[in-house]
């Protein structure tokens, strides 16, 4: 057994690399949704008052199409690695938690796709 | 391991009542979840809006419910605490707002933000 103590071990060995990659991911999707959340928002409420031919107009705009796609996309990307994150902490059987880290971000995927698609097709008159 | 036998433990979570900012932060890790489940009902409301006149009258009529009408007063209050605690995490990241008196202020300032956005939305939508 060796007499060293874990941190000499550890000392010199460098960084891991890539564990910054998370925490910048999760801070930059942050500031996008700053404005992003406020036009949704404002947007959900403006909606609220719209038949289904007038939000299908709204909608078709480029602009509300676009933000649209980057609010809701954005938000499932910065939802993904943040629900990993609660996984990872209270998640302990080995099992749950791939399962759920696997899951969460195929369902993620999934989801963003479904709104792209959905907002493009009334976006281009579909 | 030897090395680590004899350290004391930590004390456990549970044993103390949550000063408000801890409270505050776990709120913040809840809300997101919220959030993150509130999505896949967004999605499925922007799928209903592509489907056709009859899958958006469904949802439509699925969000007027009075568990719909919760759900979404419920998603707003999220939205806004988990925004308006979020932009104090970007500040804590940059190492503002450690200070006591700041830090008071911000938790007052969070909820109380967060509390009259949503009314001020749902003041707008019900108009």
């Amino acid at each position: 057994m060796s007499m060293r103590t874990p941190l000499g071990r550890a000392r010199g060995l460098g960084s891991a690399k890539s564990g910054v990659g998370h925490f910048w991911l999760q801070r930059v999707t942050a500031i996008g949704l700053i404005p992003l959340t406020l036009w949704f928002a404002f947007s959900c409420v403006h909606l609220s008052g719209l038949d289904y031919a007038a939000a299908k107009i709204w909608m078709a705009k480029p602009v509300n199409a676009t933000l649209m796609i980057l609010a809701v996309v954005i938000s499932l990307w910065h939802g993904v690695i943040g629900v990993q994150v609660v996984i990872e902490d209270y998640v302990h059987s080995p099992a749950a938690k791939w399962t759920g880290l696997i899951g969460i971000r195929l369902l993620g995927a999934f989801l963003a796709m479904y709104v792209i698609v959905a907002v493009s097709k009334v976006a281009f008159g579909g | 391991m030897s090395s680590t036998r004899n350290r004391p433990m930590s004390p456990h979570l549970m044993v103390y009542r949550l000063p408000p900012i801890a409270f505050l932060s776990v709120s913040h890790r809840g809300t997101g979840v919220v959030l993150a489940i509130g999505l896949m009902f967004v999605a499925c409301w922007l799928g209903s809006l592509a489907t056709g006149a009859q899958a958006y009258a469904t949802t439509q009529w699925l969000l007027g419910t009075i568990i719909g009408k919760l759900g979404m007063f419920g998603f707003t209050f999220c939205l806004f605490y988990h925004l308006c605690h979020g932009i104090r995490h970007l500040l804590w990241d940059i190492g503002c707002g450690y200070e006591l008196p700041q830090v008071r202020l911000a938790n007052l300032a969070s909820v109380a933000i967060s509390g009259a956005l949503t009314v001020a939305v749902w003041i707008a939508a019900l108009a």
